[in-house]
């Protein structure tokens, strides 16, 4: 049974022993509107918490996605690269970013679960 | 909040309509609807499209001494522009630079100029300051300006006066629309056959609804604004060019009648004209990315041996073209078509080319 967290940049983690699927939160895709790229990180790459892991880009402007936990990438969505799109239409499934082997569980405690980020969007408007 | 932006007649209906409002050249201005850019977008292709454009100003010039006293700020030629004519122009600095671009629009007694909306004051305070002495202007504060864009604009126009099929492209005529005296323009920003039409202030509201009412026709913001003007190759003024770019640069020639051309007498004149007999150090040139990813403005344009020769000045997704575009400056040498080049784009270098502009191929109604 995964458990899915929520990051304040409007990411998610769905968290499967040690291993996380990250992606982006319905909220954001509804504020980047149409996404034409993505660049997910290399298999292999080291992220730091903060970092930028991704870059998505909308018709009008570049965003990056900060690595929600210290980790190393064992997959990219190759899928994203010919289909962008899928971050609009599919955010929490086929549109995820990244899978990461988390290596400190203990960041993920500072994340929000599901009732505690729907509050925070609420907050933003 | 620095200050209190401005809103346009049309702000409510925005609103009313699920705009995404940002603010913009100090208006809060629709960027995007609920349908969003990439829909806004083909919808101007593929049917019609109204923008809101109040924002940009409206002046008039009006006297005996309207056409030589603007003709000493910038390079067209106006004494030779037939009445309810439009020309595009630039007012031009002593560096031969750009100080804003305009239409400029013959009207009886006097000329018509719609500008910038974030060079408006700068602008009228040029205009007053060199040739205050010699026009009267009146500056327009009450109208509403809209463009109607797209292949069926003309459709949808003559149902309220037919005689706007017979406009030609950059000419003027004032319609009756709904009842209302609007002042059009065959005209627009978007590389379609289209109309700016300037409203009352006060009846603006009810004509765009109205508008909104015809099948073929849905609004557009600001967003799908700049895609399709970044598509048809039409340059934006503090994007592609400014105070640092002559028109010679930016690939304007066409611009300067040959009057003009021959006898000089505008801002930077000295400049502009050499540049047209040696050619230009570097030129604006249309970058077509070999794959996926966007080349935003400031991104850094190298040649195969990693010297950076260019950079780009618009850039994002063209969504009728379906991928990548961009407008970059190169150094003369690298203005060909066809020629490879590389985007530097976080620490990698992107294969592109250049090709002619425009991207998309423009439909203007010639009669």
């Amino acid at each position: 049974m995964s458990e899915v967290k929520f990051s304040e940049d409007h990411e998610w983690i769905s968290v499967d022993g040690d291993i996380g699927t990250v992606g982006i939160t319905e909220f954001a895709q509804e504020q980047l509107g149409d996404v034409v790229f993505v660049e997910v990180p290399d298999e292999g790459k080291d992220l730091e918490q903060g970092d930028e892991a991704a870059v998505v880009e909308s018709v009008k402007a570049a965003s990056e996605v900060l690595a929600i936990c210290d980790g190393e990438v064992i997959e990219g969505n190759e899928a994203l690269a010919d289909e962008p799109s899928l971050v609009n239409s599919a955010p929490m499934g086929e549109g995820w970013f990244y899978k990461v082997k988390i290596s400190d569980a203990s960041q993920l405690e500072e994340l929000m679960d599901a009732d505690a980020y729907k509050t925070f969007i609420e907050g933003q408007g | 909040m620095s200050e209190t932006l401005k809103k346009t007649p049309l702000y409510d209906l925005h609103v009313e309509l699920g705009a995404k409002m940002v603010p913009f050249a100090g208006y809060s201005m629709p960027v995007q609807y609920p349908a969003g850019i990439m829909a806004e977008h083909k919808q101007t292709r593929a049917a019609a499209a109204i923008f809101d454009v109040s924002h940009m100003g409206i002046v008039r010039l009006m006297g005996e001494n309207a056409i030589s006293a603007l003709e000493s700020l910038l390079p067209a030629d106006l004494a030779n522009l037939a009445e309810n004519s439009i020309r595009y122009s630039f007012f031009t600095n002593e560096e031969g630079g750009i100080l804003d671009d305009l239409m400029i629009t013959k009207v009886p007694g006097g000329l018509s100029l719609v500008i910038n909306a974030a060079c408006k004051d700068a602008d009228i305070a040029h205009i007053k300051s060199k040739i205050g002495d010699q026009v009267e202007v009146e500056v327009e504060y009450d109208n509403a300006l809209i463009a109607l864009q797209g292949p069926k604009s003309v459709d949808v126009l003559a149902r309220f006066d037919a005689r706007c099929a017979d406009m030609k492209f950059m000419t003027f005529m004032s319609l009756d629309i709904d009842g209302v005296t609007c002042q059009v323009s065959r005209s627009g920003y978007t590389g379609e056959d289209g109309y700016e039409i300037a409203i009352p202030g006060d009846k603006a509201d009810a004509i765009v609804r109205r508008l909104l009412e015809e099948p073929e026709v849905e609004v557009s913001g600001l967003g799908a604004r700049d895609s399709l003007r970044m598509e048809a190759g039409l340059c934006l003024y503090g994007n592609d060019i400014d105070t640092t770019t002559t028109p010679i640069e930016a690939g304007l020639i066409w611009a300067i009648q040959k009057r003009r051309r021959a006898e000089g007498g505008f801002p930077g004149d000295d400049v502009i004209l050499q540049q047209i007999a040696d050619g230009a150090p570097r030129r604006l040139v249309g970058i077509l990315p070999v794959g996926r990813a966007p080349l935003r403005a400031g991104v850094e344009i190298a040649n195969a041996s990693g010297e950076v020769i260019g950079k780009v000045t618009s850039g994002g997704f063209g969504p009728s073209v379906g991928g990548p575009i961009a407008i970059a400056y190169v150094t003369s040498d690298y203005k060909a078509p066809d020629t490879a080049l590389n985007a530097l784009v976080r620490g990698k270098e992107l294969p592109c080319r250049v090709v002619k502009m425009p991207f998309e191929q423009k439909s203007y109604f010639r009669g």
